[in-house]
């Protein structure tokens, strides 16, 4: 904390060389630098990362099996979903992503006010996201568009065969796949809150804003997960 | 930390023009959806090149990975290699399949287990 920002950009390894000498409150003393702490804790947080990318990856695939065997009743199903929505909800998911890597510039730079502006046009942006998100859903829901056995739509074109009904197959991937990812949009907005509050309080700067940083990749994730949801639910027919 | 030498203006310039190509391709993205190419695999394959050039940009300026320390971005990619190995076999499986036994293509003759219908609403 009472270390210098100039000192840190001017002299990048000046610091804890030794493994002593710095009074941060963040260090904890078994990393010998403020830097091998902040790497190891990306590299953990790039870990779990990658967890998520196979956990949303098998849903995925799943989609693309079911895809290849109700290719009819999906491209007739992807008709029920809204693009202006889904290319809205897009817009306010990347221009989130924005915020919230200028609020870890902030962070670094020492940019304490800036911060807060940021990580609150992000949690804004969230909260519009799962806005239209509950639209729409209450939309499906009006419909009848449900997954499962829950599906009750009137008017397919194509009768369902022996019980296989591909509209409802596409609407539980749909449900599953948009929900999982919604809640990883409620577990950000709790995440940016907390990182908002401390920020406010001013606990991070240049050589300590690790929190700011790992919740932006998971932030990013979030979105990279939309950028390939958002095709492949509302745009392919 | 360190490894951050470029001066804060600079970078903010960087991150803003990656928001104008991402916002560009969202809507070249979905122009493109209302474009017939050919068939519906052709449409797939432009909507999903442009998800992943999208994707990429993502990575590298938002997350960083293009000046980070290269492990990180080992890792991201080990993920993405395996969920394309995954892809990649299950679908090979899924096509071929359906070429070895014809029959297969018809659905009346094949779906030997139906699924579970839904027990009346109790």
């Amino acid at each position: 904390m009472s270390t210098s920002p100039v000192d840190l950009q001017h002299d990048p390894h000046g610091h804890g060389d030794d493994g002593h000498g710095h009074d941060d409150p963040h260090h904890q003393h078994h990393f010998t630098t403020m830097e091998q702490q902040f790497d190891t804790s990306k590299i953990g947080m790039w870990l779990f990362l990658a967890t998520e990318v196979l956990l949303f990856g098998g849903l995925f695939v799943g989609f693309g099996m079911m895809q290849a065997r109700f290719p009819e009743q999906f491209k007739e199903a992807h008709e029920h979903l809204q693009r202006p929505l889904g290319a809205l909800n897009t817009v306010v998911l990347l221009i989130s992503s924005w915020t919230m890597v200028m609020g870890v510039l902030s962070a670094r730079t020492n940019q304490r006010k800036k911060l807060v502006i940021y990580l609150l046009i992000t949690i804004l942006c969230a909260c519009i996201f799962l806005g239209v998100k509950y639209f729409e859903y209450s939309h499906k829901y009006e419909e009848g568009l449900l997954p499962g056995h829950y599906y009750s739509h009137h008017g397919d074109k194509i009768p369902t065969v022996n019980g296989a009904n591909g509209y409802a197959t596409f609407f539980s991937f749909y449900f599953m796949m948009t929900g999982l990812h919604g809640i990883h949009i409620l577990v950000g907005i709790v995440l940016l809150a907390w990182i908002a509050v401390r920020g406010n309080r001013g606990e991070f700067n240049s050589s300590y804003y690790t929190p700011v940083d790992l919740v932006g990749l998971y932030w990013h994730l979030v979105d990279l997960i939309w950028i390939y949801l958002f095709p492949l639910y509302y745009l392919i027919s | 930390m360190s490894e951050h030498t470029q001066n804060p203006k600079a970078e903010a310039a960087v991150y803003l023009k990656t928001l104008i190509a991402l916002l560009v391709l969202t809507a070249i993205t979905v122009g493109a959806s209302y474009i017939h190419f050919g068939s519906g695999a052709a449409n797939v394959v432009v909507a999903l090149t442009i998800a992943t050039i999208k994707a990429t940009l993502v990575a590298l300026f938002f997350m960083h990975l293009l000046h980070d320390k290269p492990v990180n971005a080992i890792i991201a990619a080990a993920g993405f290699i395996f969920l394309g190995l995954f892809l990649m076999f299950t679908l090979l499986d899924f096509d071929t399949r359906d070429n070895l036994q014809p029959f297969n293509m018809h659905p009346q003759v094949t779906t030997p287990t139906p699924a579970p219908t839904a027990p009346e609403h109790r």
